[in-house]
């Protein structure tokens, strides 16, 4: 197979999802075959409430260009008010990154719903743009 | 770290599904020197049965401890592969499932080559998030044979009774001092004309009747601990007298208010007029003609979708955006019987009916027909031109606008106007903050889905059931109380209930108790215990939802949730972003 590096615009992305509604919304892209980069990867979890800030900036320094938190929004199950707390942990998300030199646009959070594949493609295209315009080649 | 693993790894074609686009063998060959795998292979349907004798005999022949399958989404086969793990002798949670199909080959058609590279990532994620995995146990919790239902409305009432016919004891617990609801007081009802007393009285009358049923009224729940299966509850009455009880499941039939108008809304306030439940409650349609409150009426009109289908404005900052359902079908039912008792021989009535839209839907179009057949007249009146109601010498006079014949204004003089009032949530915040039930935006309980699991909530073990949701005639009431039931019946006459493990844990060496995570649980699953001559949380299991909002509040990074945790994720971290070619 051929391999090799990929192009220079390819900006690898990290993804945490969750396990039942961000989740499904980004398989249902895949189940539409609707193309995004196979530089992007997901990592679910149970509800974008409980992500670790150090996680993302961790991710930032092992070489992923963007964290995209693709969060539960309104239809959590577990917190009626997880936009709320998911922002809260954003905020703390970007402190850190700031704290530690990096550029806090490497982060990225959006609702994502259970059916959402086409606005999932979307924003990885967006991402991945924003992405570009902070490391000009 | 996981050279002392024994990890399998387990990478499926699905058909051509994944391999169409993904090179697996070179996925299987590309993860075979990673630490702490020992197998590393490929299978043509990792989900069939002989795929999975295969992969049982390696884990046994290998002695693995640890497992990852690369196919499908983990919606379809997760539990597939936790089942085969067992049957294996691993603990299912130590079984990892990479999502290689839905979040890989599908998605990525157009670059084998790319998909290839990604997928190998995913699995090496997968990998390390297997090496740190833990042996974890379902926490197994004896079921009560018990049920409370709060509420004893036509939901409470059917639920209550359908639960005791199943062998369950059930304690039927009622805020007011009479029992029945919002029917018990209603006369005829569509579509078959029998009485709401008559229905509630008959229900009522079984209820007292069964031996496995206890009614207590002018009573509330005010204590509730313990968690599915196993909850202690107090009971307590108006006179203060309190009955503890040991029930395995809620069911919440609370019910609705109706919409009490603003004084100045179509006239309210005005001599005359009235909501649809003041109609119902004070006119006679029995007798010979109509009365209302023993007054003749000879002109009546009803104007709908008062307090329902509310669009924003200054005078209605947080509006009821819902239909209320019933409404309508109500209204064009007492059109009909106003119209039957006219033709019985009473005195003339003129109604006009005002509506938005007409929503007598299903077998209640009949009602509707029936309504317009006996001379009742609609008009029906435009979003942003609601009717006005003012006073008239005598009686009172409503005008508006005729949406149908090109907004033709229209005055009708009235002896009564009757507020089509619809269904608001009732609010009970002693009750909710009791049961930690969280309640929508729109003020009515909420499902865990509206379609999927439309009478589960998120506190487990405790259902939803009526009007208490969001507007529903009482067939849909009784539809969803044995929605509940069946729920509630499920759970309990099996006897035990397993709950899933992948929950909140402390590190009790990181933790110095400084109440953070306390105040970010919405469960209670938080307590301070001392450890070791210091004070630290400790996750109550039967209340952990696990979904980690305690995780990142955690100013010493303390909490870590079972199956993703710190190094599990930054392992996995680590893992992804290696980037070296597939061979």
């Amino acid at each position: 197979m051929s391999g090799g590096a990929p192009p220079g615009p390819e900006k690898r992305i990290l993804v945490f999802s969750t396990n039942s509604i961000s989740d499904p919304g980004i398989d249902l892209a895949g189940s539409a075959h609707l193309h995004y980069s196979t530089n992007v990867q997901v990592i679910p979890l149970p509800c974008s409430s409980g992500v670790r800030p150090s996680w993302v900036a961790h991710a930032l320094e092992k070489g992923f260009d963007g964290v995209f938190i693709a969060a539960c929004g309104g239809d959590c199950a577990y917190l009626s008010d997880c936009t709320d707390r998911t922002g809260r942990v954003i905020r703390q998300t970007q402190d850190l990154l700031k704290a530690r030199g990096l550029n806090p646009k490497r982060l990225k959070m959006s609702g994502l719903c259970s059916v959402c594949a086409d606005n999932f493609v979307n924003h990885m295209a967006n991402f991945r743009k924003e992405l570009a315009k902070l490391d000009p080649s | 770290m996981a050279a002392h693993r024994r990890i399998g790894v387990f990478v499926c074609h699905c058909g051509g599904n994944i391999s169409d686009h993904v090179d697996v063998k070179s996925v299987a060959d590309a993860v075979a020197s990673e630490p702490g795998v020992v197998v590393s292979k490929t299978h043509t349907f990792t989900c069939s049965d002989a795929a999975q004798q295969e992969m049982i005999a390696d884990i046994r022949n290998e002695k693995l401890d640890g497992l990852v399958i690369a196919s499908c989404s983990p919606k379809l086969h997760l539990f597939t592969f936790r089942g085969m793990a067992e049957r294996a002798g691993i603990n299912p949670y130590q079984y990892v499932h990479v999502n290689l199909r839905e979040q890989c080959s599908w998605a990525h058609t157009d670059d084998p080559g790319g998909a290839t590279r990604k997928g190998a990532a995913l699995v090496r994620a997968g990998i390390a998030k297997a090496a740190l995995s833990r042996s974890l146990h379902a926490l197994r919790v004896k079921t009560a044979p018990c049920v409370l239902v709060i509420g004893a409305g036509i939901s409470g009432l059917r639920a209550a009774l359908a639960l005791a016919d199943l062998g369950l004891e059930v304690h039927l617990a009622e805020q007011a001092d009479e029992p029945g609801g919002a029917v018990r007081r209603w006369g005829p009802l569509a579509p078959d004309g029998q009485s709401g007393r008559e229905v509630v009285g008959g229900l009522l009358a079984r209820v007292r009747a069964h031996p496995r049923v206890t009614l207590h009224t002018a009573t509330g729940l005010v204590a509730k601990s313990g968690s599915i299966g196993d909850f202690h509850l107090t009971l307590r009455s108006a006179g203060g007298a309190e009955t503890a009880l040991h029930a395995g499941a809620i069911v919440v039939a609370t019910g609705f208010d109706s919409y009490e108008p603003k004084p100045g809304e179509f006239g309210r306030g005005l001599e005359g007029v009235v909501t649809l439940p003041e109609f119902r409650d004070g006119a006679d349609l029995q007798g010979g003609t109509l009365t209302f409150r023993n007054r003749t009426v000879k002109s009546v009109a009803f104007i709908y979708c008062v307090g329902s289908r509310q669009s924003e404005s200054e005078t209605c900052p947080s509006p009821n955006a819902w239909c209320s359902r019933f409404c309508c079908t109500a209204a064009t039912h007492l059109a009909a019987q106003i119209a039957a008792q006219e033709a019985r021989g009473g005195a003339a009535v003129t109604q006009v009916h005002l509506y938005r839209d007409i929503r007598t839907y299903g077998h209640n179009e009949r009602v509707y027909e029936e309504a317009r057949r006996g001379g009742a007249l609609f008009l029906r009146y435009g979003d942003g031109t609601p009717p006005t109601v003012e006073r008239a010498d005598p009686g009172l006079l409503v005008k508006v606008k005729d949406e149908l014949t090109g907004d033709a204004e229209i005055e009708i003089p009235a002896d009564l106007v009757v507020l089509v009032t619809g269904m608001v949530p009732r609010s009970n915040p002693g009750l909710m903050d009791v049961l930690k039930l969280p309640v929508s935006k729109d003020g009515f309980l909420g499902e865990i889905h509206i379609k999927l699991r439309p009478v589960e909530t998120v506190i487990d073990g405790v259902f939803i059931a009526g009007a208490a949701q969001s507007p529903k005639s009482m067939a849909e009431s009784v539809g969803s109380a044995l929605a509940a039931v069946a729920k509630a019946g499920a759970l309990l006459k099996k006897g035990y209930v397993d709950l899933e493990p992948l929950i909140a844990r402390v590190d009790a060496d990181r933790c110095l108790w400084c109440d953070e995570c306390l105040k970010a649980c919405p469960y209670g699953a938080i307590e301070k215990v001392p450890c070791g001559g210091k004070e630290i949380a400790q996750v109550v299991a039967s209340q952990c939802k696990g979904e980690g909002a305690c995780v990142p509040v955690c100013p010493h990074g303390a909490l870590d949730i079972e199956g993703y945790t710190d190094a599990q994720i930054t392992a996995m971290i680590d893992a992804g972003i290696r980037g070296e070619a597939v061979r």
